[in-house]
C-alpha cells in the first residue's frame, strides 16, 4: 500500500514553531491553484510505513551480495558516524573559505591519497558518480585534443566487454564509438586494436581488470599502441578493487582514470546512490580538469579556478559526505591495508571460483582477479534453467544474486564479485547453495524456474510495465 | 515462422510490400519472435525522408533496442500510429503491423525474395 | 591499522591450497617494473581516525544563524526523516536490479516520483539526478531534438549556467543568455532571441535573485517560437507558488536538497527532473513503474530501461547510472512527514520571514532593496557598506550573512529556521555596527 493511500485529511507528522512574523500574503496570480497532493499521516504511521518498506529490501548489512562489477563490500559503521558530524553536515557550500578549512583539508588530503593510489598527478572529487566521472574525463580528453588544434580526433575506442556507460558517456561528449573485440583469453585483441587506432583516435577506454575479471595480459602494449597513434588512454576504475596497492594505472601508461568511491572505497550505495566518481589525471591534462581545484597555499586551503578548465560538471564541489566516508576508510586502512584489501578480494574471488567450478563453467578458465564470470549457456541447454532462474533461486536461499547477463559477450553470464570482507564460511555457504541449485536444476528444473517464492512478490511482469508505463499514482 | 511470398525482404529482417510507387514496410515474423515481447516502437513522422538500408525506426523489447532499416528510399506518406499505443500488434501479426508507407524514389539493391530470405532465417 | 578482512592465517592457507597456489601474490600477473609501493602512512585504529577527523571538523565553523542560500538552503529536517533514511536496508543496498528483493526501495521511488509530479504538476519524474544543475542541463538536452540553440535566462544560478554550458557545448549547441530587466527575464529581449533553431527556453523559478518570474508568459513566448519550456524550480517554493504544470512547462527540474537533506558542504544533493507525458521516453536516468507479478499482485520495477546506457549504449541520451537514490528516499520521507499542509506552511513561513527581514533592512539608512519585483524567500540589498565588511561583522556574531554579489549587492535568504529574534538581531547589527 502506498503512503498516499494511508493519507487522512488533517493528519500531520511534523509541526513547526508558530510563525513569529506577520504572515505574508501574495497576490493570487503567483499562487498555485490547488495544493500539492502529499500524504497526510501521523508520525507513527509514517515510521511503520518506511520500516515496512525497509523490510522489503536487502543490503550488504543483511546478506552476502556478490554483485559483479559493483564491489559490494562491507560499509564500516565508523564512516557513517563520522559523516553524521554536524561540523560537516551543517556547512553551507558558499561559506567564507576561512570557515571551512577542515572540510577543505579533508578534500585536499583525500585527493593526495587517491593520487598516490592511482599514480596520477591530480585528483578532482567533483563528479557525483562513476558514469559522471567518465563523462568528465571524456570532456577533458576532448578539450586536450582541441587545445592542440587536433580537431579530427573524434573517435573513442571501447572493448566489446565494456560497461554500457563507456560508450554512452563518450557519445554525450560528441565522440563516435569504435568497438574492439576481445581475444580467446579475454584480452583486448591487439591486432584489432592496431587496426582501429589512427589519427582520428581520441582515446581508448579500458576497464582493467576487465569486466570478465581478468587482468589484461598485454596492458603495456595496449597503452603504447594508443599513445603511438596520438590517442590517450582512459582507465575505468570500476574494478580498481582488484589492484589497489599492487599496480597503479599511472605506472601502466594510463592518462586519466575515474574511481568509484562507493565501490572501491567502501561508501554505501544507498539503493542506487549517491556515489562519487572522483577522477585523476596526468600532468598534461590537469589544466583541463573541472573547476574548482582545492589547493593549499601556506597551510591554508582554498578553491581555485583552473586555466583551461572544461568548466563545471556539477554545482559546488562533488558529493562531499561520500568523500568524507572514503577519507575515513583510507586513513583506517593505510598503506598495508589498502593492498591487503585488494589481495584478499582476489583471493576470495579465486576461492569461490574454484569452489563453484565442479558445478558451473567459468567463461574463461584462468586465474581471475576480484571477480569471475560463469557461463551457463551449456547448463541452460541441458536443463532449461537459465542464468536468471539460478539468480532467482539464490534469492530464496538468502544470497543476493550476482550480476546477470553481463558482460554481453558471455551468454547466460553470471558475474560474481565476493569482495574481501566476506569470510571463508560465507563463500563456502555460497558454494553449498549453488550446488543445491545445480542439483535441483537437474532433478526438478520447474521448481528452480518458479523461484523466488520467499519474497513479497514473485517475478514481475516487466513487459506490462514497459508497454503501459505507470510511473506515478494518479 | 511465417514468410510471405508476395513480399521482398532485407537481411536485417524487414519486409516491404510494393504497390506502384508506394512501399509499405514492417518487420518480419522471424524478427518479432527473436525480439520477444515488443514494448515500444519509435516511429518517424510523415514528411520525413528515409534512405534505403538506413535506420528509420526503433523497436524496443524490455532488454533490447533494435534499429529498423528501410528497404527503400523516399518520403514517408503515412505512419501506423496505432503501433505506438499497441506495440503488441507486431507480436500478434508482424505482416499486418506495418510501420510506414513511403513514396519510393529508389529501391535498396539488397532486396531479397521470399526464398532467399527464408535461407537467412535458418 | 584496522582491517575489514575477516581471514585468519589459517583461513588463507586453506584457501590458497584449494586454489592451488602458494601465496597470494601468485594470483597477480604484474608487468615487470610496475609493482606499486605506495607512499602512504600506515593505517590507524578507528578511534584514532574518529579523533583525527573530529579535529578537522573543529576547524570548520558552523553558524547558529544562516542567511545564506543561493542554491543551498538551510531548512528544518525533522528527526524522523534522518532516522528512517538511515535504515541499513536502504543505505547498504545496491540499485534495485532484483525487483523481488527490492520492493521496498522500488516502492519508495515510485512514491517519490508521485510526490515530485504532484509538487511540480508534471506527469512523470525520474528516480533522481545528480543535482539541480545537472538535472537542468539534461532537462534542456531532452528538448533539443536537432536544434542548435538553447536560450537560458540570465537569472539562473551561475553554478547552473556553468554546468549547462559544459553539458551543451559538445553537442554543438549554443547557449544564448536572455538578459534581465529589473532582475527578471526581459520578455521583449527574449522574443527577439527566439528563432527556429531554438530548442528550449530555460528559466529559474524563483530566479537567482529570489524574484518570481512570470513563467506563464515566458512559457507562451517559448511555445509560440516553437521551443520547449524548462523551469528550474526551488521545490519548497512550489508549496505555494504556481507550478511548472500550471505554467505549461514541458520539463521541470530543481535542486531537491531543500527537501530534507543537510547542507553538507554542497553534496550529496538531489536533482529533480520531471516532464509532461509526451516526453516521458526522453527522460534521462532510471524510472520505476508499477506492474503486477505472476500472481497478480501489485509490484514495482525499473522500467523503460531501453532508454538507458546499459541497453542503448552509445545511442543513449545520457550515461547516468548511479543516481542519488538515498537522497530521493530522504526527500520522499520529508514530503510525507511535512505533508500537504506542512509544505504550504514551510513555504509561507519562508516567504513571510523573508519579507519581514527585507522590509526591516530597507528601513536602515543607506540600505535598500535592489529590485522592486515580488520575491519568495531571497532578496538582494544594496548599500554603500562594503559587503565583505557585512560578512565579517555578522560572522563575529555567529551569523552567516547573505552572499556578496559584488561590493554593494548582497543576496539574502531567510527560511523557517530563522526566528524573528535572529532577524531583528542581524538587522540591529547592520544598523548600529556598520
Amino acid at each position: 500500500m502506498l503512503i498516499f493511500d494511508k493519507s487522512v485529511e488533517g493528519r500531520r507528522a511534523v509541526t513547526l514553531p508558530e510563525c513569529d512574523v506577520k504572515e505574508y500574503s501574495f497576490d493570487k496570480k503567483y499562487l498555485r491553484e490547488t495544493p500539492a497532493v502529499l500524504p497526510e499521516v501521523a508520525e507513527v504511521d509514517l515510521v511503520r510505513h518506511y520500516i515496512g518498506l525497509s523490510r522489503k529490501c536487502v543490503g550488504v548489512d543483511n546478506v552476502f551480495y556478490p554483485l559483479g562489477s559493483c564491489t559490494m563490500k562491507y560499509n564500516p559503521k565508523l564512516n557513517e558516524v563520522i559523516a553524521r558530524n554536524p561540523a560537516f553536515t551543517n556547512l553551507h557550500p558558499l561559506q567564507p573559505e576561512s570557515t571551512v578549512q577542515g572540510a577543505l583539508e579533508v578534500m585536499y588530503e583525500t585527493q593526495k591519497i587517491l593520487a598516490e593510489i592511482t599514480g596520477m598527478d591530480e585528483i578532482s572529487l567533483e563528479p557525483a558518480a562513476g558514469a559522471h566521472g567518465e563523462y568528465t574525463s571524456l570532456q577533458i580528453i576532448r578539450k586536450y585534443h582541441l587545445s592542440r588544434g587536433d580537431g579530427k580526433r573524434n573517435k573513442i575506442i571501447v572493448p566489446d566487454s565494456a560497461h554500457g556507460t563507456n560508450p554512452a558517456s563518450a557519445a554525450m561528449c560528441g565522440f563516435e564509438i569504435i568497438n574492439v573485440k576481445s581475444d580467446k583469453r579475454g584480452n583486448v585483441d591487439i591486432k584489432a586494436l592496431k587496426e582501429s587506432v589512427g589519427d582520428d583516435t581520441a582515446a581508448l577506454m579500458l576497464t582493467n581488470p576487465n569486466t570478465l575479471g581478468l587482468l589484461d595480459e598485454h596492458i603495456l602494449k595496449i597503452t603504447s599502441v594508443v599513445h603511438k597513434a596520438g590517442g590517450l588512454v582512459y582507465y575505468d576504475g570500476a574494478n580498481l578493487n582488484a589492484v589497489m596497492g599492487v599496480i597503479r594505472p599511472g605506472d601502466l601508461g594510463f592518462d586519466v582514470v575515474h574511481l568509484n568511491l562507493h565501490k572501491t572505497f567502501s561508501t554505501p550505495h544507498g539503493g542506487g546512490g549517491p556515489g562519487s566518481g572522483a577522477i585523476g589525471c596526468k600532468k598534461k591534462l590537469v589544466q583541463f580538469m573541472p573547476d574548482p581545484a582545492v589547493v593549499r597555499v601556506r597551510n591554508r586551503y582554498r578553491f581555485a579556478e583552473r586555466e583551461n578548465s572544461i568548466g563545471k560538471v556539477k554545482a559546488f564541489y562533488g558529493n562531499f559526505l561520500v568523500v568524507l566516508r572514503a577519507y575515513a576508510y583510507l586513513l583506517t586502512l593505510g598503506k598495508e591495508g589498502i593492498r591487503e584489501a585488494s589481495e584478499n578480494a582476489v583471493l576470495n574471488a579465486n576461492y569461490l571460483r574454484v569452489l563453484l567450478e565442479p558445478y558451473f563453467k567459468t567463461a574463461y578458465s584462468r586465474t581471475c582477479m576480484h571477480e569471475f564470470v560463469l557461463s551457463l549457456e551449456k547448463f541452460h541447454d541441458e536443463t532449461g534453467v537459465s542464468a536468471m532462474d539460478v539468480a532467482k533461486a539464490l534469492i530464496d536461499k538468502g544470497i543476493h544474486p550476482p550480476t546477470m547477463y553481463f558482460p554481453l559477450i558471455v551468454h547466460e553470464a553470471l558475474m560474481f564479485e565476493p569482495t574481501e570482507t566476506e569470510s571463508r564460511e560465507t563463500l563456502e555457504a555460497c558454494r553449498d547453495v549453488m550446488r543445491e541449485i545445480y542439483e535441483e536444476a537437474k532433478s526438478n528444473p520447474d521448481a528452480v524456474k518458479a523461484c523466488p517464492a520467499s519474497t513479497p512478490i514473485s517475478r514481475p511482469d516487466e513487459v506490462l510495465a514497459a508497454r503501459k508505463p505507470k510511473v506515478r499514482k494518479q | 515462422m511465417e514468410i510471405r511470398e508476395n513480399l521482398k525482404y532485407l537481411e536485417s529482417h524487414e519486409w516491404v510490400e510494393i504497390c506502384g510507387n508506394v512501399a509499405r514496410i514492417g518487420i518480419t515474423d522471424y524478427a518479432q519472435n527473436e525480439l520477444g515481447d515488443i514494448v515500444f516502437v519509435e516511429l518517424p513522422a510523415v514528411g520525413e525522408s528515409v534512405v534505403a538500408d538506413k535506420e528509420f525506426a526503433n523497436v524496443e523489447s524490455v532488454k533490447a533496442v533494435s534499429p529498423v532499416n528501410s528497404p527503400v528510399s523516399g518520403k514517408i506518406i503515412a505512419v501506423n500510429g496505432a503501433l505506438e499505443d499497441a506495440p503488441e500488434m507486431i507480436n500478434d501479426d508482424a505482416f499486418d503491423a506495418w510501420f510506414v508507407e513511403v513514396e519510393i524514389t529508389a529501391l535498396s539493391d539488397k532486396l531479397l525474395d521470399a526464398a532467399a530470405y527464408e535461407k537467412i532465417c535458418k | 591499522m584496522a582491517s575489514y578482512v575477516p581471514h585468519t592465517p589459517a583461513d588463507r592457507a586453506i584457501m590458497l591450497e584449494k586454489i592451488g597456489v602458494e601465496k597470494i601474490s601468485d594470483l597477480f600477473d604484474v608487468p615487470k617494473g610496475c609493482e606499486a609501493d605506495l607512499r602512504l602512512e600506515k593505517g590507524k585504529s578507528p578511534l584514532e581516525v574518529e579523533r583525527l577527523i573530529a579535529a578537522l571538523g573543529a576547524k570548520n565553523k558552523v553558524f547558529d544563524t544562516v542567511f545564506l542560500g543561493a542554491g543551498a538552503y538551510n531548512h528544518y529536517i525533522p528527526p524522523v526523516v534522518r532516522e528512517l533514511a538511515s535504515r541499513e536496508e536502504f543505505v547498504t543496498a545496491y540499485t534495485p536490479y532484483q525487483a523481488e528483493m527490492s520492493q521496498g526501495i522500488l516502492q519508495s521511488i515510485f512514491e517519490y516520483q508521485t510526490a515530485i509530479c504532484n509538487l511540480t504538476g508534471m506527469d512523470a519524474s525520474n528516480a533522481s539526478h545528480y543535482d539541480g544543475a545537472t538535472a537542468t542541463a539534461d532537462g534542456i538536452l531532452m528538448c533539443m531534438g536537432n536544434k542548435s540553440k538553447a536560450v537560458v535566462s540570465d537569472g539562473l544560478n551561475p553554478e547552473y549556467k556553468r554546468v549547462i554550458e559544459t553539458y551543451l557545448v559538445p553537442h554543438g549547441i549554443e547557449v544564448v543568455y536572455a538578459p534581465l530587466r529589473n532582475g527578471v527575464t526581459d520578455e521583449d529581449a527574449l522574443k527577439e532571441l527566439i528563432d527556429s533553431e531554438v530548442g528550449a527556453v530555460c528559466i529559474a523559478q524563483p530566479n537567482y535573485f529570489g524574484l518570481i518570474e512570470d513563467a506563464g508568459k515566458i512559457g507562451k513566448i517559448a511555445h509560440d517560437g516553437g521551443a520547449k519550456f524548462v523551469m528550474a524550480c526551488y521545490p519548497v517554493a512550489l508549496g505555494i507558488l504556481r507550478t511548472p504544470g500550471e505554467c505549461d512547462a514541458d520539463v521541470a527540474t530543481g535542486e531537491g536538497q531543500s527537501l530534507g537533506l543537510p547542507l553538507a558542504f554542497g553534496g550529496p544533493y538531489l536533482g529533480l527532473l520531471a516532464c509532461k507525458e509526451n516526453m516521458m521516453r526522453k527522460l534521462t536516468g532510471r524510472i520505476v513503474g508499477e506492474t503486477v507479478d505472476h500472481d497478480g499482485r501489485t509490484a514495482y520495477v525499473l522500467t523503460l530501461q531501453a532508454r538507458e546506457q546499459h541497453i542503448r549504449r552509445e545511442k543513449s541520451t545520457s550515461s547516468i547510472c548511479s543516481n542519488e537514490a538515498l537522497c530521493a528516499l530522504t526527500s520522499a520521507i520529508y514530503l510525507s512527514a511535512t505533508g500537504k499542509e506542512g509544505i504550504k506552511e514551510v513555504a509561507l513561513q519562508c516567504a513571510s520571514k523573508a519579507h519581514y527581514m527585507a522590509e526591516e533592512i530597507s528601513r536602515i539608512k543607506g540600505f535598500g532593496l535592489k529590485y522592486k519585483g515580488e520575491f519568495f524567500n531571497e532578496f538582494v540589498t544594496e548599500s554603500d557598506v562594503d559587503t565583505s565588511k557585512i560578512v565579517d561583522k555578522l560572522q563575529k556574531h555567529g551569523i552567516l550573512a547573505g552572499l556578496p554579489l559584488n561590493g554593494r549587492d548582497m543576496l539574502w535568504c531567510v527560511t523557517e529556521m530563522n526566528t524573528k529574534a535572529e532577524i531583528d538581531n542581524a538587522v540591529r547589527i547592520l544598523r548600529e555596527e556598520l
